[in-house]
């Protein structure tokens, strides 16, 4: 791959497509759940009736503008809807109302990280737009069936400058987008259910070349992978047809998941001419700098800044504070966990270890954790004080907490005895009963191998059942093996 | 400008409709005298004059977030041309 490609550069600019999360489409009352059955949310609006009036969702415009307020954007005061005219059935007015000439947030970037380095992908704009139906083409009959459930649901198009060159660096801003719009509660972000999806613009140029090459279009892809499938196979096309000396055709492409290749749809003679003016029936609508600054309060903290907390003020390993900062519901629980307390090292380590493991075996994540947040400090401050080890809190404690839903780590601990409540003398017992049992072992301590200290801790351990303090066990073990 | 044959067929490929010979001969006399019409208002000094977009002068029309006004199936489906079952029906948009 490396050698095919050298030589020449792959670039590539994105269109994201975002279903925002309102209740109510974006110029009518009709709901927008997914899956509901065909044409059971169509009003006269949605199907073009004549002698009806479209009326703006608030809840879209706040949404959009929150989403530009995260990526940087200038975000316009003036803004009015365009018809985008094309004769398809998947929109009954034949044309789809969107924000043609005055987008909603201009500028704006987002960081990502692919191959290990940080890059600003600069946006062109993010812009409001409605979406169309759904179309079924009968196989083997002759006709398309619509359902207009989805027709007029808000969407926002949030558009890249061509500024990534490779599918490793599409792949990372669309991860990031899908985890930004999540994060602000903008759109779900589920692709399988296109809730969000992407066309890739891609061309090629020899290295050098100022000029941009020919660029393709690959539409509707609707997976992180499918994005990268489809990056790599238009660049080793395209770079294939130049080597050549061939000429690229401008056209729209399909991604085929079957076999991840891409096929032709339309080329630019047959593009349509789409004949953008005015939406007359839709009164312009403008923002103060007031009601944008509110909007910028409300936001959440983002992950870049919780990053930057957690290592900073509450101390967290990297690699701690970037797991807690990349899932809003784990960072949410997390705060929750912490507030009031200093036990963030504690916290972090019981979350990503044990209770980690608990939901990644019942095959459940964050948000289905029903425990009280609060029980995690208790638990830090009970394995600090030495009443209980880590190791049987991992395996013993953590995951009844969690089923039964407990609140009380102490009361469990003590209902289940697993306190680590030897007194000394039984310890000793332990200790004397280890130590009769191995005498080769203790001579080999005694001529220099100290490493097998290690090895009767545990070994008292697994007789107690972890009810040795570890200090005192350590210190007899010590006084015992070093007696003469 | 002259409307020619070629623009007429573009706008009837563009909606998707058909004429004949006699109503292409008639919609290009049409849309002649149409264009005619905004040439002459082209005539007219704009400049610095701000494009007029919306008749009224409301602006902020917004409604909340709320589900209402749908109709039933059967009302949605009753006015459409042709339908099967649960859907609206068009002739066959993709090719075979």
């Amino acid at each position: 791959m490396l050698e095919q490609t050298s030589g020449y550069e792959v670039v590539i600019g994105l269109e994201v497509h975002a279903q925002l999360q309102t209740r109510s489409k974006l110029f009518c009352g009709d709901g927008t759940s997914y899956g509901t059955p065909p044409n059971t949310a169509i009003s006269p609006i949605t199907l073009g009736h004549p002698g009806t009036l479209p009326r703006m969702n608030s809840k879209a415009v706040e949404h959009a503008i929150r989403m530009g307020l995260v990526c940087h954007c200038d975000i316009s005061h003036y803004n009015y809807f365009a018809r985008k005219n094309y004769f398809y059935p998947d929109l009954p007015k034949g044309y789809q109302v969107s924000q043609h000439t005055t987008p909603i947030c201009n500028n704006g970037f987002v960081k990502i990280k692919a191959a290990g380095k940080e890059k600003k992908v600069s946006l062109t704009r993010i812009h409001m737009e409605e979406d169309a139906g759904k179309s079924m083409h009968d196989e083997g009959g002759d006709v398309t069936l619509l359902d207009y459930n989805r027709a007029g649901t808000p969407l926002i198009e949030i558009v890249t400058e061509p500024v990534m060159n490779t599918a490793e660096e599409a792949s990372a801003f669309l991860t990031e987008i899908r985890k930004l719009v999540r994060w602000i509660g903008a759109c779900d972000g589920n692709m399988e259910e296109g809730s969000l999806r992407c066309d890739a613009n891609i061309s090629v140029r020899k290295k050098g070349e100022a000029k941009l090459g020919t660029k393709v279009e690959v539409k509707n892809l609707n997976s992180i992978r499918n994005l990268r499938k489809a990056i790599e196979f238009e660049s080793a096309r395209l770079i294939d047809i130049l080597k050549n000396d061939g000429k690229v055709d401008q056209e729209t492409r399909s991604f085929n998941a079957d076999d991840d290749t891409t096929f032709s749809i339309r080329t630019k003679e047959d593009a349509d001419d789409y004949r953008y003016f005015p939406e007359p029936d839709l009164s312009p609508f403008s923002f103060t700098q007031e009601y944008i600054n509110e909007l910028r309060a409300g936001l959440p903290a983002l992950p870049e800044e919780l990053f930057q907390k957690y290592t900073a003020e509450y101390g967290l390993p990297e690699y701690d504070a970037g797991i807690l900062s990349d899932d809003k519901t784990l960072s949410d629980y997390f705060e929750k966990a912490v507030r009031g307390t200093k036990y963030y090292k504690g916290v972090a380590n019981l979350l990503l270890g044990p209770v980690k493991s608990w939901l990644n075996d019942s095959t459940k994540d964050w948000s289905e954790l029903q425990v009280d947040p609060a029980v995690w400090p208790k638990l830090v401050e009970l394995i600090d004080s030495g009443k209980l080890s880590f190791s049987l809190a991992a395996q013993k404690l953590v995951p009844q907490l969690i089923e039964q839903n407990h609140a009380d780590p102490v009361q469990l601990a003590k209902a289940m005895n697993l306190f680590q409540d030897a007194n000394a003398s039984d310890i000793q017992n332990w200790v004397e009963e280890v130590l009769n049992r191995m005498p080769e072992k203790v001579s080999e301590f005694k001529k220099g191998k100290k490493g097998l200290l290690g090895m009767f801790m545990g070994e008292v351990k697994k007789i107690s059942k972890g009810k040795a303090d570890p200090k005192i066990t350590n210190d007899l073990l010590l006084e015992k093996l070093n007696q003469p | 400008m002259e409307v020619t044959d070629e623009m007429v067929e573009k706008l009837a490929w563009l909606s998707r409709l058909s004429f004949n010979e006699e109503e292409k001969t008639a919609i290009r006399a049409d849309l002649q005298d149409l264009i005619a019409f905004v040439d002459k208002l082209k005539e007219i000094d704009v400049e610095g004059v701000e494009p007029l977009i919306h008749m009224s002068q409301e602006i902020n029309v917004f409604r909340e977030d709320v589900v209402r006004g749908s109709v039933p199936r059967e009302e949605g489906l009753k006015n459409a041309p042709s339908v099967a079952g649960d859907f609206f029906t068009v002739p066959r948009a993709l090719k075979k």
